[in-house]
């Protein structure tokens, strides 16, 4: 008895138990693994999984195993050279050459790195973790845009449960009467000619015969119009609309005196993708603007703004001048929803700040659906952070916090996130 | 290959898509000529699958069913890592030593490949399994799908009770001495899930219940109070460590002492495999080589197909040189190979030099003789028996010793008159899990004093234990749940403490 079983269609995956058993063992080397990817991405790139990197000696299986030393005698095979007794040097560790399968594999399997691929539900969940979003949040973000599908007009292509009848029978009706009109006329000519010659010389005169097999013909012709042809058909056309179709436009402020350093940056660098992410579920359609200061602000692309060094005072109205150019350039007519976020340690020149107060609450506010200051710092609050206070009573859309890990970040969304998702 | 042309046959399809009716077709004339070769075997079950199930049935050590752990995990990234990069190509098959033998063949085969296949495995395979003494004596063909569905059933429910965490913690420990899990010697009672089911309970109670040799505090009054030493515990040394272990440890739980049974199980199905490795491809690979010859020489089958199948099969069966950057060892499928086709020129065509070395089976039937090797050897023995000098030639088989004190690598035999035996008999101990595995048993346990575990390794040829002794003696210590030592006894005699484990804390204590 044989049986040939179909098993394609069972379930199939078998192993997700085990590979979430494995993502949850190794929680701590894949979130390392995470945090260094994260350095290496744009803050736009975060619907992609992420190739993870672990070293492959934290997820070794130890075993009892022959160690290299000692007497080991092996057969090889395609002797081309040796007599038994001769005297070979030994090839250099771990060369290639003659060294078999025996001391081989009894070195384990080299020290590649392990390597796998995370999808990107497994990617945000981990960054995700690190903000300490709260769940609803989570799946608020996670979520991929929703399309709706719209009719929009007729195509000549497309699935047979599309095909609009009434649309194609139309086409076809044209067809025909186009491919047929020519012969129809000459057939009304033949017609009436065959009525005179009947009405002068009777019906079975030659002349009305050949008429007659005319007439037959012709109608043989129209006849052969096909009724309905494959170019006749025509489809609904249904396309896919993006259900948000507003577009948004996200500043990131960014203080790139000698006193931000690398780790700040990286928190910094959490807060700007947590916002672009919170954008991109909202709005269809997302500008970044990078602008970075020092004592001279400059707007740059994002390589150069995560990843140039400057050092120098600090004068955070530069910034928040040229980020009001920008807005009053290209952004001013209305259609752009606009979100700023600033971040810095808080250092700024002493004169500066309040000049900063102003040019906030008067210029930019007013234009702004949000705006999120973000002071990176583990000591005292700085005067730009008390300046700042005084505009966080007068307007709703200003929010600041002060951060000392990434998980801090969050709350100063929690006005934007509570307004648009709960 | 000589056609036969005369009688016009039907010829078998020779589309490169696969149809179930073209499987079923070649399937029926792959069974009706191995059954004309006498091969015996059990039925054969064909389950078509895509490589994503592949690559699952890999994760799982190849068994449809199994229990979770997270290693079966990191080998499917890995695998899947590797596949989808285009480094390496599935298995066409994976067969599963079941009754009925049950043989996975992938989806992405062209037909050809699903021919060779059938053949490979639901033929080759399937009756060196139904075969081969190893296979009878150790493993159930008829009872291991239960048991493993037994075995996965009851870790679930071991998770939910006792958490996943603790069960997986058991699992590794018990995962690093899986292959000192197996017995070597001693035969294991058939596997059969009934019997399992009843005698679990009653085991798991009265494993407990009993006096535990090693809670044998009774004040022991000694009638001779000038005794010199103490009974051994074990009075002889124990080779298989998870054996000892589920019966022995004395601080698990009766559901630990089930799941390191479980482990020891699983092991001891997959012990045969990993001793029989050139025979059993040899003898597939024998088979489907013959078995579709035998097709296309009744002209079942068309050029096309053949031209496929042999490039195939001889990729299959190549042995690359000592120096070729491909070369990792002697490829068990062309020395198997070799060896089965050479077997049968001996019988059916004898040289005098083999009439010499192989006297026995020179001028015999030659299914006869395959009955008895493929039954009665496994690859050491086999390569003892079997290794013809034509052989060695063929495949200019030389030996190297290596020996660590001395500076130059030699060559101590190759293929000629003087060095036969010797490259043989050096190829067989390659092929022997006793030298291939370091020895290491259960010595001692300390029964009076602080109830302390000993192995005792004994050293091959001066061959230091590698790799991570260190962790492998935490999770036995973790299992024994005292502290455990691990010596060394040289060849000259003397013993060298390698490593001591200690593990003082009791679950009891650590628990408050």
């Amino acid at each position: 008895m044989t049986r040939i079983i179909d098993r394609r269609f069972d379930s199939k995956n078998k192993s997700a138990v085990n590979r979430q058993r494995f993502m949850r063992r190794f929680k701590q080397q894949i979130r390392r693994a995470v945090n260094d990817a994260i350095q290496d991405r744009s803050i736009r790139d975060l619907d992609n999984g992420e190739q993870i990197t672990i070293p492959s000696k934290d997820l070794s299986e130890p075993q009892f195993q022959h160690g290299r030393g000692g007497i080991w005698e092996q057969v090889f095979s395609g002797n081309d050279q040796f007599a038994s007794g001769d005297l070979i040097n030994r090839p250099p560790s771990g060369g290639g050459g003659g060294r078999g399968q025996g001391k081989a594999s009894n070195e384990g399997e080299g020290e590649d790195d392990f390597v796998f691929h995370l999808s990107r539900e497994e990617f945000l969940d981990i960054f995700f973790d690190d903000l300490a979003l709260p769940n609803l949040v989570r799946t608020q973000l996670a979520r991929i845009t929703d399309y709706k599908t719209q009719r929009a007009g007729f195509k000549s292509d497309g699935s047979p449960a599309n095909i609009n009848i009434v649309r194609s029978m139309r086409g076809a009706l044209g067809r025909r009467l186009a491919l047929g009109s020519p012969f129809s006329a000459r057939l009304r000519e033949l017609q009436k000619e065959l009525e005179r010659v009947i009405e002068e010389s009777g019906e079975d005169c030659e002349e009305a015969l050949k008429l007659k097999d005319e007439i037959g013909r012709l109608r043989a012709k129209i006849e052969a119009i096909p009724f309905i042809d494959s170019f006749d058909l025509r489809y609904n056309n249904r396309i896919r609309v993006p259900k948000p179709t507003t577009q948004a436009v996200m500043f990131c402020v960014m203080d790139v005196s000698g006193s931000m350093d690398e780790e700040k940056k990286a928190t910094a660098k959490r807060f700007f993708m947590l916002l672009y992410l919170f954008l991109t579920r909202t709005y269809e359609h997302i500008d970044v603007v990078f602008i970075r200061h020092h004592t001279v602000a400059k707007e740059v692309d994002e390589e150069e703004f995560f990843h140039s060094r400057e050092s120098g005072g600090t004068v955070v109205s530069s910034a928040l001048k040229l980020m009001h150019e920008v807005i009053a350039e290209r952004y001013a007519h209305g259609t752009w929803n606009i979100y700023g976020a600033q971040a810095s340690d808080g250092d700024n020149w002493d004169n500066d700040s309040p000049i900063c107060r102003e040019l906030l609450g008067a210029q930019i506010l007013p234009w702004c659906q949000y705006f999120a200051y973000i002071e990176i710092t583990p000591g005292e609050p700085q005067n730009l952070w008390r300046e700042y206070e005084k505009l966080s009573g007068e307007h709703k859309n200003f929010a600041m916090q002060r951060i000392e890990e990434p998980a801090d970040i969050y709350p100063v969304f929690r006005e934007l996130f509570k307004k648009n998702f709960v | 290959m000589k056609r036969a042309t005369s009688k016009k046959v039907k010829q078998l399809p020779a589309t490169s898509e696969w149809t179930f009716e073209a499987i079923d077709a070649y399937h029926t004339e792959i069974a009706r000529v191995a059954a004309n070769f006498g091969l015996d075997s059990y039925p054969a079950q064909i389950e078509l699958i895509t490589s994503e199930q592949m690559m699952d049935a890999y994760a799982s050590v190849g068994m449809p069913v199994n229990y979770h752990h997270w290693s079966f995990g990191k080998h499917f990234l890995s695998t899947e890592k590797s596949y989808r990069r285009g480094q390496m190509g599935l298995a066409y098959e994976i067969v599963i030593n079941s009754n009925p033998c049950i043989a996975y063949l992938m989806e992405e085969n062209t037909l050809t490949m699903q021919a060779l296949v059938i053949a490979h495995a639901a033929y080759g395979h399937n009756s060196f399994f139904k075969g081969n003494y190893l296979f009878r004596t150790w493993t159930n063909a008829d009872a291991i799908i239960d048991y493993l569905v037994f075995a996965r059933n009851y870790i679930a429910q071991c998770e939910e009770r006792h958490g996943e965490e603790e069960v997986e913690l058991l699992l590794d420990s018990c995962h690093a001495l899986m292959n000192l899990g197996v017995d070597r010697y001693k035969r294991p009672p058939k596997l059969s899930l009934a019997k399992e089911k009843l005698r679990q309970a009653e085991r798991t109670e009265y494993l407990q219940s009993q006096v535990n040799e090693l809670w044998r505090t009774l004040p022991v009054h000694d009638a001779k109070p000038g005794k010199v030493s103490a009974p051994r515990f074990p009075p002889e040394p124990e080779e298989n460590l998870l054996y000892f272990v589920e019966k022995h440890a004395p601080l698990l739980e009766p559901w630990q002492r089930e799941v390191v049974r479980i482990v020891r199980k699983v092991a001891q199905y997959f012990f045969p495999q990993r001793q029989t490795q050139v025979m059993n491809e040899g003898w597939a690979c024998f088979w489907h080589y013959t078995l579709i010859n035998k097709l296309y020489d009744e002209g079942l089958l068309a050029d096309s197909f053949m031209l496929e199948f042999l490039q195939s099969h001889t990729n299959v069966v190549y042995q690359p040189s000592y120096n070729d950057r491909w070369y990792s060892g002697i490829n068990p499928y062309a020395l198997g190979f070799a060896m089965w086709q050479d077997i049968k020129r001996i019988c059916e065509d004898p040289t005098e030099e083999d009439r010499a070395w192989f006297p026995d089976i020179a001028g015999s039937d030659w299914r006869e003789t395959f009955d008895f090797a493929m039954k009665n050897f496994k690859d050491e023995s086999f390569v003892a028996q079997y290794l013809s000098p034509k052989i060695m030639r063929d495949f200019r088989m030389f030996a190297i010793l290596d020996d660590e004190h001395e500076a130059k690598l030699k060559v101590s035999a190759i293929h000629d008159e003087t060095g036969y035996r010797r490259v043989r008999e050096i190829l067989s101990d390659q092929y022997n899990l006793g030298s291939r595995e370091p020895n290491i048993q259960v010595w001692n346990v300390d029964l009076r004093g602080d109830r302390s575990l000993t192995l005792r390794h004994q050293q091959y040829r001066k061959r230091p234990l590698g790799g991570s002794i260190d962790e492998v003696m935490k999770h036995m210590a973790r299992l024994w749940g005292f502290t455990v030592r691990l010596e060394t006894q040289h060849e000259d005699g003397t013993v060298e403490l390698v490593q001591e484990t200690r593990l003082e804390k009791r679950r009891g204590q650590a628990e408050n």
